[in-house]
């Protein structure tokens, strides 16, 4: 569905995207594990065309999205999906306006039918009855499952979430990650999701990739990569403090700068 | 050196901000023609901009018009030409209160607004969004602002003026005593096409530079919640500035 070549991004001198190869298979879950800053939302911006890239390509089903003319862009944009990380709802537009938007931007629907498409959504995420309160008035949790009601109104072929589950207790968590799933099998979308959430991603993931300030230090399916015996791989599952990852980014010698003076 | 280099970085950055700000607005309006034509955001617009003005905008006119009533009262009295009152009245009204004044008030009350509802619909990713929905943002966002400013400004203006010469009316006519038809008369014949033309031409570059610059501000502000605040801050600062400037710019022109 999507295929990554010699993909590199620079913000400065940091290196956010580091000649990176992968890619997302059709119809499976993907997902892009990576510590704070390790360049997974840059990689996003990238697989959507929202960014572009400084050198390499982004096919998506066979189109390369680097120095693709916007209305090329807009035309692949509505076979796709996202789900933002802090959801990106319209603040100013109900929660029913909020789903409905796309439907209303991009068709020439009727009322009645676009009613019955967003409560139909709304079911799917469990959150029919809220159809006229405010963003504002809803949880982090609830944010999220509109977002991604709005995310899938248009059936995409595709879904992309940014951290769908950071700062949710473990039981939103439980119900966004069986939707991701529940939505990938029964309407057989592709997904990709970014997270740093191990558990969740080996509760969703068909495949995995880790990348590690900007280079993908391992790829495979979620078989794999648990039983991996990489060192760098280990130590991120299990969350250990030591290894061979180094906590701290910087490459001057920690003693060398305390004792400067 | 250190301040020829400083200097120099300044100077670019000026440029540079004035150059992508450019083309933000030329894009912007460029896309306002492009159809589909959003007529109801654009409505949206004219009545946050305008009509929720109305209010503000009837009590700075109606008391500039009253204080320039009592000033132009006592300045004419002492060459024994009250009568021309009227005259006074609304020639400054509608060649330079009505257009600045109304910009200004305009800039605080909405100018400020829109800088933070783009702002803030930037840093909660609202931009990004509606890309992903293939619904470009300029033109869905920014174009009905600027072309909200264009059209409610002139408009604003007109009452303004009304307004103004009304509250001159009241404090010359009905309390000091100035001769009514003396008062109109004198507004009828003093006032020609040229200095109406020149103030609704005024009140329309007003118009456009606070939604340019508020719509700008917001769309460019860092994103976090002191970028978002100091949007807001610099666009009341920056557009008043514009306002006060290209005021004498104009008028210099007209003259
Ligand atoms: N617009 C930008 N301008 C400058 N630097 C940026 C920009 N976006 C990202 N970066 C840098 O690129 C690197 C990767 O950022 P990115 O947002 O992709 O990380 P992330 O993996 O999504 O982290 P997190 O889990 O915290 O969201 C970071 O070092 C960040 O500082
Ligand atoms: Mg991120």
């Amino acid at each position: 569905m999507i295929r990554v070549e010699n993909l590199v991004k620079r913000y400065g001198n940091i290196v956010a995207s580091n000649n990176l190869n992968c890619h997302f298979e059709k119809g499976k879950v993907t997902v892009i594990l990576g510590g704070s800053g390790s360049g997974k939302s840059t990689l996003l911006r990238q697989l959507t065309g929202l960014e572009q890239a400084d050198s390499g390509a982004v096919y998506f089903d066979g189109v390369n999205l680097t120095g693709l003319s916007k209305k090329k862009l807009y035309v692949l944009r509505k076979k796709m999906g996202m789900l933002f990380q802090g959801s990106a709802l319209f603040n100013y537009l109900n929660i029913f306006e909020n789903i409905a938007f796309p439907l209303r931007e991009h068709t020439k629907i009727a009322d009645n039918i676009i009613k019955t498409i967003v409560t139909m959504k709304l079911e799917m995420v469990g959150l029919r009855g809220t159809e006229n309160l405010m963003p504002s008035q809803l949880s982090g949790g609830m944010m999220k499952r509109v977002g991604l009601a709005r995310a899938i109104v248009m059936d995409p072929k595709i879904i992309f979430y940014d951290e769908p589950t950071s700062g949710l207790d473990p039981i939103s968590t439980g119900v966004i990650d069986k939707l991701i799933r529940d939505l990938n099998k029964t309407l057989n979308i592709t997904t990709v999701v970014v997270s740093h959430d191990i558990e969740s991603c080996f509760r969703i993931a068909d495949n995995i990739i880790i990348l590690f300030y900007g280079d993908i230090i391992a790829s495979g399916t979620a078989q794999e990569i648990r039983n991996s015996k990489d060192p760098r791989v280990k130590q991120f599952i299990n969350g250990d403090p030591e290894g061979p990852i180094p906590f701290t980014r910087t490459s001057k010698n920690y003693l060398d700068e305390i004792l400067i003076d | 050196m250190e301040i020829a280099a400083s200097l120099g970085r300044y100077t670019l950055n000026c440029i540079q901000v004035f150059g992508r700000s450019g083309i933000f607005l030329c894009v912007s309006i460029f896309q306002a023609f492009v159809l589909p034509f959003r007529f109801f955001r654009l409505v949206k617009e004219i009545e946050f901009i305008g009509s929720k003005s109305f209010l503000i905008v009837f009590v700075t006119a109606l008391f500039t018009g009253m204080v320039l009533g009592i000033q132009g009262y006592y300045s004419l009295s002492q060459f024994g030409a009250e009568a021309a009152l009227g005259t006074m009245v609304a020639l400054s009204i509608i060649r330079e209160l009505g257009p600045v004044l109304c910009a200004l008030m305009v800039t605080g009350r909405a100018g400020s607004a829109i800088a933070a509802e783009i702002g803030i619909m930037k840093i909660t990713d609202q931009f990004p969004a509606l890309e992903m929905m293939a619904i470009d943002p300029l033109k869905y966002v920014i174009s009905p602002k600027i072309l909200a400013g264009i059209i409610s400004l002139p408009l604003l203006t007109a009452f303004f003026d009304l307004v103004g010469i009304a509250g001159g009316y009241l404090v010359g006519v009905k309390l000091l005593g100035v001769n009514e038809g003396a008062y109109i008369g004198r507004i009828v014949s003093a006032v020609t096409f040229t200095d109406i033309y020149g103030g609704i031409l005024k009140s329309f570059c007003f118009g456009g530079l606070i939604a340019w610059i508020s719509t700008f501000m917001g769309f460019s502000a860092e994103p976090t919640t002191e970028g978002v605040s100091r949007a807001t801050t610099n666009t009341v600062v920056v557009t008043s500035l514009s306002i006060l400037i290209v005021d004498y710019i104009l008028t210099s022109l007209l003259l």
